[in-house]
């Protein structure tokens, strides 16, 4: 088993027709991902590549059957997409656009309030679950199926952790990419949660960035919730204050969510915290015996 | 992104929020006759950079007389400010901003920012006006109050009304905050704002509400629908390396350190700096090339890294995941060769087409050091750059 999504998941994708969207569908679908169409508006009734195109999420669903979609719509219209997902009854929505403008997130939030769509993104690589579904822009490649969760922030960190994973014979359950901005649709804690109830994870690392508490809440779930052993990193000890630090959600402000303090609550809740970026797999075999 | 405070009060005003008359000057001569045009004195002459704490550095003086104004503005204009914002080296003050004087009776605090907790806007105030608010939350939680704002409803009244009275506001002078606030929620979302500060917001002797300071930071994503917002931008208050990354996709952000760095991702590039540190180094920039790094923008990378007299060594460390590290590596070495690179360059590559990658270093005849994971980089170039 895994999370969010199995082999059996049939997914859609927003912005297909796209060099983007169209390149990940294929890289998906090679992956062999169940990859059944795609929506642009406009193109609907055409084909590329073998993708059936829709106009529309809601005329993809019918069709198709999908019940997770990928958006790789650019930033001044992903948001928009993001709710004709959720509106067409998606149940998982995953969206790789960087660069949507915060308030446009803040009323996707809202909207979403009390529908059952799950989001993760913006400004993510995606979610895979080893051997059975990618969905997003990471390489399938350097995978391998197995016991161990991965939650990120960042894409090339996670790409680091899976790699150090794989390299030491540690396969992974399912590897989430947050994303980078200051509102998502899934945080850190989120993902603890489904990691938690899921039988065939057995450990988790977790990395994390400067900005905001989204590591430290989750800490507080491990301590209280979490019989699985949690690894972890914190990017961003040498980042100055008050710099965004690429990702928007990156930044130091008003002295508070910077590494230290972070990884200082992550320790005091029993997580195995890596010192450096090349030991994230190391600090969890430091708690965990497969 | 940020802007001066004579740009935020033109914008407040246009919203209705009330600010003091005032305007922007050049040289102490407009200041004079500004000064005279805007009043019967006394006027404050205020330093324009983008760094608070101005007042404590010699920023903002009180004038009596219209020479007074010139003679204060032309001491400033051109002098280095150092407050604890701008760094040790300062900044220079290229333009002051001169303004009617006030009677201030209370100094208020109002800030409105996107919670991460909550995803809404909320807008804070405090009694504590003109205090670093950073330590009235730690010291005083309980003379901050809070309102979250739902985005389809807006910023209602009886929460403008609740603000005010927590704030002891009475009589006439709540339905004069209710507007100030609701023109500054109207001002949040108008200009896709990610912060604005109104620090202090006085009520004067005479019982009027007056924003006496802004503080802008605007949504870097929203720039594109910001068109007016984009124009106000003071490219002089900026890194000037960091204005060059910026138009060519760079995400780079300069760093006192002497080793610079070359990554993909920004998660993995605050990491190269880390590690960097972890061993003993000192990194001297962050930057992202992006997930898909061509060889233009590698060569960019590079011209600007280099173009930072501190740096004296390279770390290009890069996950190819999507990317082909034989494509990168190409880039890398037609970067090395463009610049004539003279500092050691130590070259993490993994991913894809590794090996190939790897033989396109060693075949380039250049002084490549590769390495084997990101701990086997990091200690490479410090090294590299202590020997050196």
């Amino acid at each position: 088993m895994s999370i969010m999504i199995n082999k059996d998941t049939k997914v859609i994708t927003q912005g297909i027709t796209g060099a983007t969207g169209l390149f990940h569908a294929q890289g998906a679908r090679d992956y062999g991902t169940k990859m059944v169409g795609g929506v642009t508006p406009g193109k609907g009734g055409t084909t590329i590549d073998g993708f059936p195109v829709f106009d529309t999420v809601r005329e993809a669903v019918e069709k198709t059957g999908a019940t997770a979609s990928v958006i790789y719509v650019p930033p001044p219209f992903a948001a928009d997409s993001i709710m004709e997902a959720v509106d067409a009854g998606i149940e998982m929505v995953c969206c790789i656009t960087e660069g949507i403008p915060v308030l446009d997130m803040v009323k996707v939030k809202q909207y979403m309030d009390g529908k059952k769509t799950r989001l993760v993104g913006p400004n993510c690589p995606g979610v895979i679950t080893p051997g059975e579904c990618k969905i997003g822009i990471m390489p399938g490649y350097i995978h391998k199926p197995g016991k161990v969760g991965v939650v990120s922030r960042s894409g090339t960190l996670t790409y680091e952790a899976v790699w150090q994973l794989t390299c030491l014979g540690l396969g992974q359950s399912t590897c989430v990419g947050i994303g980078g901005d200051p509102v998502n649709g899934t945080n850190h804690l989120d993902v603890l949660r489904m990691f938690q109830a899921d039988p065939d994870t057995e450990a988790v690392i977790m990395i994390g960035e400067i900005g905001g508490n989204s590591e430290e809440e989750a800490a507080y779930f491990v301590r209280d919730h979490m019989t699985k052993p949690v690894a972890a990193y914190i990017a961003g000890v040498t980042a100055p204050p008050g710099k965004r630090m690429g990702h928007a959600g990156a930044i130091i402000s008003g002295g508070r969510g910077t590494a230290a303090e972070k990884m200082a609550v992550l320790r005091e809740c029993g997580i195995s915290v890596a010192e450096s970026p090349a030991e994230m797999a190391r600090a969890l075999l430091n708690i965990y015996k497969p | 992104m940020n802007i001066h405070e004579y740009q935020a009060k033109a914008i407040l005003r246009k919203f209705g929020v009330p600010v003091p008359d005032g305007h922007v000057c050049y040289n102490g001569a407009s200041a004079r006759e500004w000064a005279k045009r805007l009043g019967e004195g006394p006027w404050v002459v205020k330093a324009q950079i983008h760094a608070g704490g101005r007042g404590k550095g010699g920023g903002v003086k009180l004038a009596r007389t219209p020479d007074e104004v010139r003679n204060i503005a032309r001491d400033m204009l051109g002098m280095i400010l150092s407050t604890h914002q701008t760094g040790p080296d300062g900044k220079v003050v290229n333009r002051v901003l001169v303004e009617n004087g006030c009677n201030i009776d209370r100094e208020l605090y109002v800030s409105l920012l996107v919670d991460r907790t909550t995803s809404k806007v909320t807008v804070m105030a405090s009694t504590e006006g003109g205090m670093d608010i950073e330590e009235v939350a730690a010291k005083t939680p309980e003379k901050i109050f809070v309102e979250a704002v739902d985005p389809l409803v807006g910023l209602t009244l009886f929460q403008c009304r609740n603000i005010a009275f927590s704030l002891g506001l009475g009589g006439k002078l709540v339905n004069k905050a209710t507007k100030v606030l609701q023109g500054l929620y109207e001002t949040f979302i108008a200009c896709d704002c990610s912060l604005l500060e109104i620090n202090p917001l006085v009520i004067t002797a005479e019982e009027e509400i007056l924003a006496l300071d802004a503080k802008f930071g605007f949504d870097d994503n929203a720039v594109f629908r910001q068109p007016k917002i984009g124009d106000m931008r003071d490219y002089d208050e900026e890194d000037a390396n960091e204005v060059e990354a910026s138009q060519h996709d760079l995400s780079y952000i300069s760093l006192n350190g002497n080793i610079g760095c070359l990554v993909n991702g920004a998660g993995l590039a605050m990491a190269t700096m880390d590690i960097i540190k972890h061993y003993g180094g000192d990194p001297a920039n962050f930057l992202d090339v992006g997930g898909g790094a061509t060889i233009e923008r590698v060569t960019e990378a590079f011209k600007i890294i280099l173009s930072d007299q501190k740096v004296q060594g390279i770390l290009v460390n890069i996950f190819g995941g999507i990317m082909k590290c034989d494509i990168i590596a190409t880039g890398v070495v037609a970067a090395a060769n463009q610049v004539s690179l003279q500092v050691p360059l130590v070259v993490r590559l993994e991913g894809t087409n590794v090996e190939r990658g790897r033989e396109i270093l060693e075949e380039s005849g250049l002084n490549i050091v590769a390495a084997d994971g990101m701990a086997d980089a990091a200690q490479k170039i410090v090294k590299a750059v202590k020997e050196a």
